[in-house]
């Protein structure tokens, strides 16, 4: 089946699931049972059971303090938790090293991003590729061993880039980049390595209003092609308008699970989150409307979109 | 004041065998800290390994070429041991540890328990373990003039070690400008810039640290073996002063650039020994005596070091962009 | 943006500059009070035809042996003979390289000393063209057993020549490990393991009190300072200044040295550390400095005060017997003032609004500040106390170790680096604590392991903890964001 058909199928298969924390679904990459950690006596993270759906974007989201950073630790081998197992694709990841996880398929990005700042953008890049023999310290040493794959991982690199419109940067070192261009250089970074899911943490965060609308539409493409994304947000517009299932935690625990209008309306969330203020109007919708409006905006965006320097220097 | 002589005297320092030495060593730790900056303060423990490996194989009768092998081997074994636990720690952790991890080194080495292996705080005496390398020699027995400076061809501080010992240097040389132009040396830049990011991108983090800490105290020890081919091996030589000079030549020369420490050696030494001579011939010997003159030319390098660090931390070769100093 | 650097760099230039100038004027002044240290013998100097052999003939804790006569022999020459000058030394210029002996009148000894190793003697030495060969003879006063044990166990070589690579601490360095105090050994009438364990009881109070302040640096400002040795040799240095050349009472001397570190303290925050944070200049950066800071003093120091250990006083205090173990009255009171200092200082920390304030900087310097805590004041205050605090510990060691010289600071420095990790980085309580440890662990390792290795028993601790705890005892986990 041609990809598109296989992501709008897991889109489909999304309807039946029952609107519960900890719904089985049709067809689940990641699956997570009674995984908990604790820091000095508080419980960050309890999540009794959660399965993501491959395929499809999955957000999470939660007020502060919610565990949502510390549940991506513990998944991406970054910390160990108290108790818990998890499987990926089928493989049991307890236990097992950040480094062996990202070579899983599983890939994540940080909440602070973390552009390697005193290397250029193309090496950045390099970097995420897999499989460079060069990366050994004996063949290292004679070059004609690594060179060929070397070509490989730049075209690669080049192609990601343009299409994130960073090639023009290429050669730039990328602490010169702007706040959001390095969200961007590490989300193409991510993607050198053709994972199978994508863990974005807050990748809207820091990221000038202009360049949203083209973050968001790098990650629909990405499910659109295949790949699966887990994210972690604040911004409700773009949770509401991307993602195709919404994740709820609060004070560690998963309390609400659902398609994104469905679950803004479910009290529990309403409590834990969104208070007193959620009928408040945070900002004009008409934006994220369906239809013409956003494409051919986001079209003159990506026509116009080379920032200055002067406006975009990162703090 | 003769200058001509202190011309002569700061031309054969600079390129002799302590100056190769430090080259060496500061090779060694530009590719623990300059490339993967891992802050390693013990790099004279590596040395002395070295030495004590390579004397005491050559006392027990290995040839030269094997000596060398074990004084190698010693580097990776210690290597190993150091960092197979604390490569998981943080930056100032490991410096305490490799600092401890040195002084335990020396302080065993002098011991006197161990005085029939080491020789304790004597240390092993030239004429025990030098007369593999020197008969491994093409050249006669005899002094050659080169210009200014004559020296023996084959004994101690020999044109025989600076021959063998700048040919090692050299090596040094090319083998890091291959491996920092490398998908391999692309890592360890990557993990110097931040461990996680590059965690999260597979690789082995660990592994490349504990491959930099291994590199990198090899040729440390071969810092040490010509070191002591020039002198004697005594623990008490190769301490943590030792280890304080190599940074100061490490950052002088430029971190992470691949002539940086060369550089730092050559100027270090030809400056330190053009200072005091300079003091020497100048200021009368019962106003300060030859001792005090030493300490001048060390107090001197301590404020060096501390203005290179402040005010141009990227040294002379360095690339201020690129400047390797982590804040971690 | 650039321009406030500029501004602010060329001010930090002149008034680091102007510190520097300062500092040097100074210390170069005190040359008159402190005389120059060496009698003049005249200086062999070696060069490409000429070897030097230059021997030294001491009597440990006390000072120089003049006058006693040594033969050099050997590779064919004629033996010569020379009488060691007022420094104990003498200076034997050689023409071949090659092995000499050399042999010590033991009747030209100073009036009732012996050698320590009298099968040591002839010895042998092996010198080559263009280099000096040291040797260090050492020579037990009358009656040396029993009150002092081990003296230190000096190394060969002084390094007149630029081929040495011997930098200032390298050769005299290794002996101070050796020194053990009074109060660690066994003198009849006691139990060994209970006078080592108060030994290190001891030692262990005045390593707290040295170690507190690098501690109290850390917790503030982040900076591993490895200067903080010479902070401690300063006291010592100050007090032998005191007692032995400007002869005023002991109490007096400690009070001075107290106030030499402060000042110390106090002039390095205000004049090198506030800039170089005033700059932005990073934690690694800033510890490098501290390095070449560390090398700077010791060299200092050795440049006045040279390599001999000094004794802070003469004599030898009154012991008494305390049950299974004897202590010494000095080390009595040494103890009782190190409880009372880090009692104090546990209260105003605890208790007073200074100490209240040094703790929240510690603990989070921009929240700190933006509740309207004066960090720059609480790490001036902090810098000082630390400094005192260290310059205090280093008299009361010195006391205690029966003797000071130039580098014995830099010595204990890993052990106090030992003491804080042990205990918990940034943790005062845990310094305490580590510190206790650390020096039980080095006394007590007496039992099993050479005296010479005492201190590295420490280490291996201090390399065990941070395997296997990094926080240490009392530290706080750190948690990766």
């Amino acid at each position: 089946m041609p990809v598109d058909e296989v992501v709008q199928q897991a889109r489909r298969d999304l309807a039946p699931v029952p609107r519960v924390p900890g719904a089985p679904k049709a067809d689940a990459l990641l699956v997570a049972d009674g995984v908990r950690r604790s820091f000095g006596g508080v419980n960050a993270v309890d999540v009794e059971h959660l399965e993501v759906q491959r395929h499809v974007i999955t957000a999470l989201i939660g007020p502060n303090g919610a565990g949502k950073t510390t549940f991506f630790n513990l998944m991406t081998g970054f910390d160990k938790p108290d108790a818990g197992r998890w499987d990926f694709d089928g493989t049991s990841l307890a236990g097992v090293t950040a480094s062996r996880v990202a070579k899983t398929g599983m890939v994540r990005t940080f909440q602070l991003t973390k552009a390697l700042a005193r290397m250029t953008v193309l090496d950045n890049m390099r970097l995420g590729a897999r499989s460079q023999p060069g990366e050994g310290l004996f063949t290292a040493l004679v070059k004609p061993l690594w060179a060929p794959r070397e070509r490989e991982i730049t075209d690669k690199a080049m192609s990601l880039l343009e299409r994130f419109k960073l090639d023009t940067k290429k050669d730039d070192f990328a602490g010169e980049l702007s706040g959001g261009q390095r969200k961007l250089l590490e989300m193409a970074r991510a993607l050198m390595s053709d994972p199978t899911l994508v863990m974005l943490d807050e990748p809207m965060a820091g990221v000038n209003p202009a360049l949203t609308q083209s973050l968001l539409g790098h990650i629909t493409d990405l499910r659109d092609t295949g790949t699966t994304v887990l994210f972690v947000e604040h911004d409700m517009h773009m949770v509401r308008h991307i993602s195709d299932w919404v994740v709820v935690m609060a004070q560690g625990r998963v309390v609400a699970e659902g398609p994104p209008s469905e679950v803004m309306a479910d009290q529990a969330v309403i409590d834990a989150y969104l208070g007193a203020h959620h009928d408040m109007d945070l900002g004009d919708d008409a934006l994220l409307d369906e239809g013409g409006v956003i494409d051919a905006e986001a079209d003159a965006e990506a026509a116009a979109e080379v920032p200055t320097p002067t406006e975009e220097k990162a703090p | 004041m003769d200058f001509g002589q202190l011309a002569t005297n700061v031309l054969t320092e600079m390129l002799g065998p302590t100056a190769i030495a430090y080259a060496l060593a500061a090779i060694g730790l530009n590719i623990h800290f300059g490339l993967t900056g891992l802050i390693n303060m013990g790099q004279a423990g590596f040395m002395l390994l070295g030495a004590y490996g390579f004397a005491i194989s050559t006392i027990q009768g290995a040839p030269v070429w094997l000596a060398f092998l074990v004084a190698v081997a010693a580097a990776v074994v210690f290597a190993l041991l150091l960092g197979l636990p604390t490569l998981k720690l943080r930056g100032d952790y490991l410096a305490i540890v490799t600092i401890a991890a040195a002084e335990i080194v020396r302080m065993i080495g002098r011991s006197t328990a161990l005085t029939e292996v080491t020789g304790g705080a004597e240390g092993l005496t030239g004429n025990s373990f030098k007369a593999t390398f020197q008969d491994a020699s093409p050249f006669p027995d005899d002094r050659w003039t080169l210009g200014p400076i004559t020296l023996a061809t084959n004994a101690s501080n020999s044109w025989w070690l600076r021959i063998v010992g700048w040919g090692l240097v050299l090596l040094a040389c090319l083998f890091v400008w291959r491996l920092v132009r490398s998908p391999w040396g692309r890592v360890l830049k990557g993990i110097r810039e931040d461990e996680d990011a590059v965690r999260a991108l597979g690789k082995n983090v660990y592994g490349y640290k504990l491959q930099a800490l291994v590199l990198g105290g090899i040729f440390g020890a071969l810092g040490g073996v010509v070191f002591v081919l020039a002198s004697s091996v005594q623990a008490d030589s190769l301490g943590r002063p030792v280890t304080f000079n190599t940074w100061t030549i490490l950052l002088l020369g430029g971190a992470a650039t691949v002539l940086g420490p060369v550089l730092g050696s050559l100027l270090f030494w030809a400056a330190l020994v053009f200072v005091r001579g300079f003091l020497r011939g100048v200021i009368p010997p019962d106003t300060l005596s030859v001792q005090q003159i030493e300490q001048i030319g060390w107090v001197l390098v301590g404020l060096t070091l501390m203005a290179l660090i402040v005010f141009r931390p990227q040294g002379i070769l360095g690339d201020k962009k690129e400047l390797a100093i982590n804040a971690r | 943006m650039r321009a406030v650097a500029c501004r602010d760099r060329s001010v930090a230039l002149r008034r680091g500059a102007g510190g520097l100038l300062l500092t040097l004027l100074t210390a170069l002044s005190t040359l008159g009070v402190v005389g120059p240290a060496h009698a003049a013998t005249a200086p062999c100097s070696p060069d490409d035809a000429t070897a030097c052999l230059n021997v030294t003939v001491t009597v440990p804790g006390t000072g120089p042996a003049a006058g006693v006569d040594l033969t050099v022999a050997g590779q064919g020459a004629a033996p010569v003979q020379v009488t060691t000058d007022d420094a104990g030394k003498a200076s034997v210029a050689l023409t071949a390289a090659g092995d000499y002996t050399v042999t010590v009148d033991e009747a030209t000894l100073p009036a009732g000393t012996t050698l320590k190793d009298p099968a040591a003697n002839p010895a042998t030495v092996t010198v080559a063209l263009g280099r000096a060969a040291g040797r260090i003879v050492q020579v037990l006063p009358p009656g040396a057993d029993g009150a002092v044990e081990a003296s230190p166990t000096d190394d060969t070589g002084a390094t007149a020549t630029p081929d040495d690579a011997d930098a200032a601490g390298g050769d005299a360095e290794a002996g101070a490990e050796a020194e053990s105090s009074a109060e660690a050994s066994a003198a009849p009438g006691t139990n060994r393991y209970a006078q080592l364990l108060l030994a290190g009881t001891v030692f262990g109070l005045l390593l707290a009190l040295a170690s507190l302040g690098a501690n109290l640096i850390y917790g503030t400002t982040g900076l591993s300072n490895f200067a903080h040795g010479e902070l401690v040799t300063l006291g010592g240095m100050v007090a032998f200044l005191a007692v032995q050349r400007a002869h005023l009472p002991l109490w007096l001397a400690i009070i001075l040295a107290t106030a030499a570190g402060a000042l110390l303290g106090w002039f390095l925050n205000r004049f090198l550390f506030r800039p170089l944070r005033r700059r932005g200049v990073g934690i690694t950066q800033q510890m490098i400095v501290t390095i070449g800071l560390s090398l700077a003093l010791v060299s200092a120091y050795l440049f006045f005060f040279s390599a001999q250990p000094r004794p802070v006083v003469s004599g030898i205090s009154q012991r008494m017997q305390l049950g299974p173990v004897q202590i010494s009255a000095q080390s009595l009171v040494s103890v009782s003032i190190a409880v009372a200092v880090l009692a104090l200082v546990a209260f105003v920390l605890a208790r007073t609004r200074t100490g209240r304030a040094t703790r929240a900087v510690s603990d989070n310097p921009a929240l700190a500040a933006a509740t309207g805590i004066k960090v720059e004041s609480v790490i001036s205050q902090v810098w000082v106390v630390s400094a005192a605090l260290a310059s205090l510990g280093g008299v009361l060691l010195s006391l205690y170790l029966n003797t000071t010289r130039f580098n014995f600071g830099s010595t204990l420095l890993l052990l106090m680096f030992a003491a804080i990790t042990l205990g918990g980085l940034g943790s005062p309580l845990g310094a305490v604590i580590g510190a206790l440890v650390i020096g039980l662990v080095v006394e007590l390792s007496t039992l099993v392991l050479p005296n010479d290795m005492r201190y590295a028993s420490a280490l291996v601790i201090l390399i065990l903890v941070l395997l296997v705890r990094p926080q240490g005892i009392l530290g706080r986990a750190e948690r990766i964001g």
